[in-house]
């Protein structure tokens, strides 16, 4: 293979990592911390992707509005929806996983009733650049660097911060965490909004190469799922882990083959994974990493 | 079932308004109250993935049979639409369709957008014989005597494209398109006529719906290095290939020729940087100057608001379907199927927006004009126009005249 082709096929395969790790910590966060399976993941994304349409529409600076202003709006919404609905169904995972499909389907008649069931779309913001006689796209190298800004902050906040230390606390013995003096009511709050912003975030990086509709979710949620449940209990790693297997396994084949025998390859090597290791990577693996 | 056209409201107001002896004639009893509406039944998805197209559908379905009503209705009767909005689900396709045919009982159905819809009721209204016209560009050759096919089909678009492609971009194409029978059969056309123009076809790739993520498509054409690229692709997922090859800086390197894309609102909501300069083809453009097709932008707009400006061929295709099965039924004189099917085969044809449209007897399928466009700047920049292009399609296989009969779809001979 010619060094510019391998250079691009490279390239190609550290954007998916990127991307499948962008799409999954948000789901870690809240499945790896609270054991809720949010079925709403995929339309957070999409709320995400629409308020960068929304802000770019309104004349906002393209970089605010893609990286800045979804976490923000789109862990509001999760910090409401936790409030008003999930908080209610802790520790029953079949209700919450009947809660948030029921939050996703409204999620998307919402969008369609306000938006119109339209694809709507972004600018990308960079141009492109050559790998010898290639040409790839800057805008991937955006998505890689923010999805490992996106791993090293939450990497910082749960190890170096107060509040990461209460986080994990919390989430290792609420019993204990609340006798210390925290309300682990209060913490399961944040952490649900965490990782509702961390979709927003990747539905918003996503927006400018994606078609935006309010069905969008659906395409990506069940990659998602899969690299948390390959991951493993330990969220950071995990994800880490399983996205750059998953996303190496996924770019490289469907490059030889097909995207459909990509998909499929990615499908084999989970469920060859879940049945080595039936607790994901960090089940066995590197347990006491974050 | 003794009389089993007579229906229990009939029977009601018979019994109350006639004397007995008139309800052993329930043919009598029918055209005995004029004024109860034809049934058109739509099905079209307003919602889902499909949406996007379905809805400018809908309101074209309701815009035409407005115009027939205002016109006096059919037969001296009013028209009535009774719609479905199907979201985009195959399941609900088959429910409703049965609906339409066995509890509504509607005299004609329009609708049906993606080839594997089409597909999935179709069979239902050849056994439940209720006349069935299909209006989306597809990939063609269905021979069927109970349905009409009123969208352009391959060999009256795809041939222009791969002729405009061969002639000023090279020899050397590359496909991709969306994986279902629609992709699938349309990839073959564009292989057949590649080959037939002297090209060649480096790679073909196909693409399941819900694909988001297209760099390793891109890489795998970049390494071809084709002097063009044909796309099928399909729907909103899809749309952002169009968005990662911009990205890629692709786009002033290879260009595309597509055979869907502008059916929806990609030039609404693409940059024009993206979209600029994409080869298509199809029976018509909201761009159009002809005055029949101003008005027929003008009168969406004055019934369905200013913003209605991502009019495409599947709109005119469905204006067409009505206006055509309209004009059979006064030509027949009659809703009955067969006299229907019977009229619409005799070569009927009338001035659309699109131009002459002219349904013929042997295939179903329409004769019409196509043009070749390309956006700039937001806008259909129209290259060329063909007139009265034929369905050729089935090469004279299908012809439901001499062999109504016929039951099967027609795909290109590759090896031919």
């Amino acid at each position: 293979m010619a060094p510019d082709l391998a250079g691009l096929l490279g390239f190609n395969v550290l954007a998916g990592i990127a991307t499948l790790a962008l799409i999954t910590l948000g789901l870690g966060v809240i499945y790896g911390m609270m054991r809720i399976i949010n079925l709403a993941h995929g339309e957070f994304m999409m709320l995400g992707a629409y308020t960068a349409v929304a802000a770019s529409d309104a004349g906002l600076n393209i970089w605010v509005a893609m990286l800045v202003l979804p976490p923000l709006v789109v862990g509001l919404i999760g910090l409401i929806l936790e409030r008003t609905v999930i908080r209610f169904l802790y520790g029953r995972m079949m209700d919450t996983m009947l809660a948030t499909w029921g939050i996703s389907l409204g999620l998307i008649g919402l969008v369609s009733t306000l938006y119109g069931n339209v694809v709507r779309g972004v600018s990308t913001p960079v141009g492109s650049f050559e790998i010898g006689r290639y040409g790839a796209s800057l805008y991937s190298l955006v998505i890689v660097a923010v999805a490992i800004a996106a791993l090293a902050g939450l990497y910082l906040l749960l190890r170096l911060t107060k509040f990461g230390l209460i986080l994990r606390a919390t989430m290792q013995n609420p019993a204990m965490a609340a006798a210390l003096g925290v309300s682990p009511d209060r913490i399961y709050m944040a952490t649900f909004a965490l990782g509702a912003g961390l979709a927003g975030l990747a539905g918003g990086v996503l927006a400018p190469i994606s078609g935006i509709s309010p069905a969008m979710g659906a395409a990506y949620i069940s990659r998602a799922f899969i690299t948390v449940l390959g991951g493993g209990p330990a969220i950071l790693t995990g994800t880490g882990l399983a996205s750059t297997l998953f996303g190496f396994i996924n770019e490289l084949v469907s490059f030889k083959t097909t995207p459909v025998i990509g998909d499929v390859a990615l499908l084999v090597a989970a469920v060859l994974l879940i049945r080595v290791l039936p607790q994901g990577i960090t089940g066995r693996y590197l347990r006491r990493s974050l | 079932m003794t009389n089993p056209t007579i229906s229990r409201r009939g029977a009601l107001k018979l019994g109350t308004a006639a004397a007995a002896g008139a309800v052993a004639m329930p043919f009598f009893a029918r055209n005995g109250f004029a004024a109860e509406p034809i049934k058109l039944g739509s099905l079209l998805d307003g919602s889902g993935a499909l949406g996007l197209e379905g809805k400018r559908m809908i309101e074209t379905t309701e815009y035409a049979v407005d115009l027939i009503n205002k016109a006096g209705g059919l037969l001296g009767r009013p028209v009535k639409v009774i719609a479905y909005d199907t979201q985009s689900s195959m399941q609900l396709y088959t429910q409703y369709a049965q609906q339409l045919a066995l509890k509504e009982k509607v005299d004609v159905i329009q609708g049906g957008i993606t080839s594997a819809s089409r597909e999935a009721i179709r069979p239902i209204f050849g056994r439940s014989k209720t006349l069935y016209v299909y209006n989306t560009q597809y990939e063609g050759g269905v021979c069927d005597r109970n349905v009409f096919c009123t969208g352009t089909t391959p060999a009256q678009t795809v041939n222009h494209i791969v002729d405009y492609a061969l002639k000023t971009w090279g020899k050397k194409a590359y496909i991709i398109a969306a994986d279902y029978n629609y992709g699938h059969i349309t990839a073959s056309w564009m292989t057949k006529f590649m080959k037939d123009g002297g090209g060649s076809v480096a790679g073909t790739d196909f693409f399941p719906l819900d694909v988001t993520n297209f760099s390793s498509a891109i890489s795998r054409i970049q390494q071809a290095q084709p002097d063009l690229v044909l796309s099928a692709l399909v729907g909103a997922n899809h749309s952002g290939f169009y968005r990662q090859w911009d990205a890629a800086g692709m786009k002033g390197k290879i260009p595309i020729g597509s055979s869907v894309f502008g059916l929806g609102d990609e030039l609404t909501t693409m940059d024009a940087s993206t979209t600029n300069g994409i080869v298509t083809c199809y029976g018509w453009y909201n761009d159009l100057p002809d005055a029949k097709s101003v008005a027929f932008v003008k009168g969406m707009q004055t019934k369905f608001g200013a913003d209605v400006t991502d009019l495409s061929e599947l709109c005119t295709a469905t204006y067409d379907g009505i206006m055509l099965w309209a004009e059979g039924v006064k030509k027949a004189g009659s809703l009955e199927r067969d006299k229907v099917i019977d009229a619409m085969e005799s070569g009927i044809s009338y001035e659309g927006p699109t131009g002459k449209v002219t349904m013929d007897g042997a295939t179903h399928h329409t004769i019409r004009s196509t043009y070749l466009a390309r956006p700039k700047d937001k806008k259909w920049e129209v290259l060329a126009s063909f007139r009265d292009q034929f369905p050729a399609d089935t090469g004279g296989a299908c012809d439901l005249l001499k062999n109504p009969k016929t039951n099967k779809q027609f795909t290109p001979d590759l090896k031919g």
